[in-house]
């Protein structure tokens, strides 16, 4: 299991359209991805949840990854929550 | 290819016109044109832009028109008309003409029709049915089914399960139209019509089961002659690798004889019951024409969301800069 705190630079947060890719991005790992976001716990594979944090940029989020994949899931992730876009 | 046309004396029976030129086979008149012409103009001289495809539709001004003209005047003027050769003339109103007038068209081997109907109305029905009767065609391989008012073009490979798709729809109360080959015509400019092959009409087949008569088993509602066709349903196999539509902001199209049909693939997988998902898309389809668009609804309110977590913490992009 890996934990790691990542900040969104995507320049409009989590909104729809960069939710609905978030969701694409994370299915492709076979581990399970949890997002935290104050308090709360979202699937990250999971499309209504995700949309249901409401992230802005700048904002903090918990990834945790459990899975055989789980070093490539954090990695894939990231690396698009840490993009501008 | 040639070009399409109606017989006249297919017009003649539809609309209930008498042919006053019975030595004239209607049968073997054929229409090409879907417009008509009003020959006021013709009558008066003048011949500049006169297309000789067209039927003629003669009304109260042409006749009134006519009165005025001295015999031999009237008389020329017909002749120069009748010379032209166009398809058929249709008097509206009940109106009689001059018996010359009649003898001429028969010389010329043009029939008459008359109707009391007034002009105005002739017209629009005549245009109307043409309209559709010369309209491009197409065949297209699928299911059409009428769903809560919404015509549904069901596609896919064969054996994905469209027949079974169409039998549950009817089951629930839907209609079918055509099963495994639809035909298309654009009756307008933004109206697509889909209706069955004659041969085929009512039946379904069903992989295992061969063919069943939809309307025997199912009844007279379980089954609709044409419906416009307003969605796309495109059925695949469940691939892994393709990423499908999540949101459904942007829509997809496919074009059928020039006009865009909103299109949305639906990946099959053993399980998935394909016609609440068919009956869902069609009124989604119906509440987005009325103007409410759920997706872009959810997109605005997360957006909103943002923004407001950004106004409540405004320090926090200045500290992820230090």
């Amino acid at each position: 299991m890996i934990r790691r705190e990542i900040t969104i630079e995507l320049a409009k947060g989590l909104e729809a359209r960069p939710v609905a890719v978030f969701v694409q991005v994370a299915s492709q790992y076979d581990c399970s991805i949890i997002v935290e976001y104050r308090d709360k716990r979202v699937n990250a594979k999971s499309i209504m949840g995700m949309m249901s944090l409401g992230i802005a940029q700048g904002e903090k989020v918990t990834v945790l990854a459990d899975g055989p994949d789980e070093k490539a899931a954090v990695a894939g992730v990231e690396k698009y929550l840490t993009s501008k876009e | 290819m040639e070009a399409k046309y109606v017989r006249l004396d297919e017009i003649a029976k539809r609309f209930g016109y008498h042919n006053l030129t019975p030595e004239i086979d209607l049968h073997e008149v054929k229409i090409y044109h879907r417009n008509i012409n009003r020959p006021a103009f013709q009558l008066t001289g003048y011949y500049d832009y006169f297309d000789n495809l067209r039927v003629q539709v003669v009304g109260q001004a042409e006749h009134e028109y006519i009165k005025t003209l001295e015999p031999e005047v009237a008389r020329e003027r017909f002749e120069k008309l009748f010379s032209c050769g166009f398809p058929a003339a249709l008097i509206c109103r009940g109106i009689k003409p001059q018996p010359y007038v009649i003898e001429m068209a028969v010389k010329n081997g043009i029939p008459i029709l008359a109707t009391e109907k007034t002009t105005a109305l002739v017209i629009t029905e005549f245009l109307r049915w043409m309209n559709e009767q010369l309209a491009e065609t197409a065949t297209f391989h699928g299911v059409l089914a009428n769903v809560y008012g919404e015509g549904i073009l069901i596609t896919g490979p064969s054996g994905i399960g469209k027949s079974e798709a169409a039998i549950e729809l009817i089951k629930r109360g839907h209609r079918l139209v055509a099963d495994d080959l639809v035909e298309i015509s654009k009756v307008s400019e933004d109206l697509l019509r889909g209706k069955s092959p004659v041969l085929t009409k009512n039946f379904v087949e069903l992989r295992g089961l061969g063919v069943v008569d939809v309307m025997s088993l199912f009844g007279v509602e379980s089954i609709m002659e044409y419906s416009p066709i307003d969605m796309i349903i495109s059925l695949e196999e469940w691939d892994g690798t393709t990423s499908y539509d999540r949101l459904g902001l942007q829509d997809e199209y496919e074009e059928i004889l020039g006009l865009k049909i909103v299109k949305h693939t639906i990946p099959i997988r053993p399980g998935r019951n394909l016609a609440i998902i068919i009956e869902t898309a069609a009124v989604n389809n119906r509440q987005k024409k009325m103007g409410y668009n759920a997706a872009q609804e959810l997109c605005d309110r997360v957006t909103r969301e943002i923004h407001k977590h950004k106004s409540e913490e405004p320090g926090l992009e200045k500290t992820d800069n230090k």
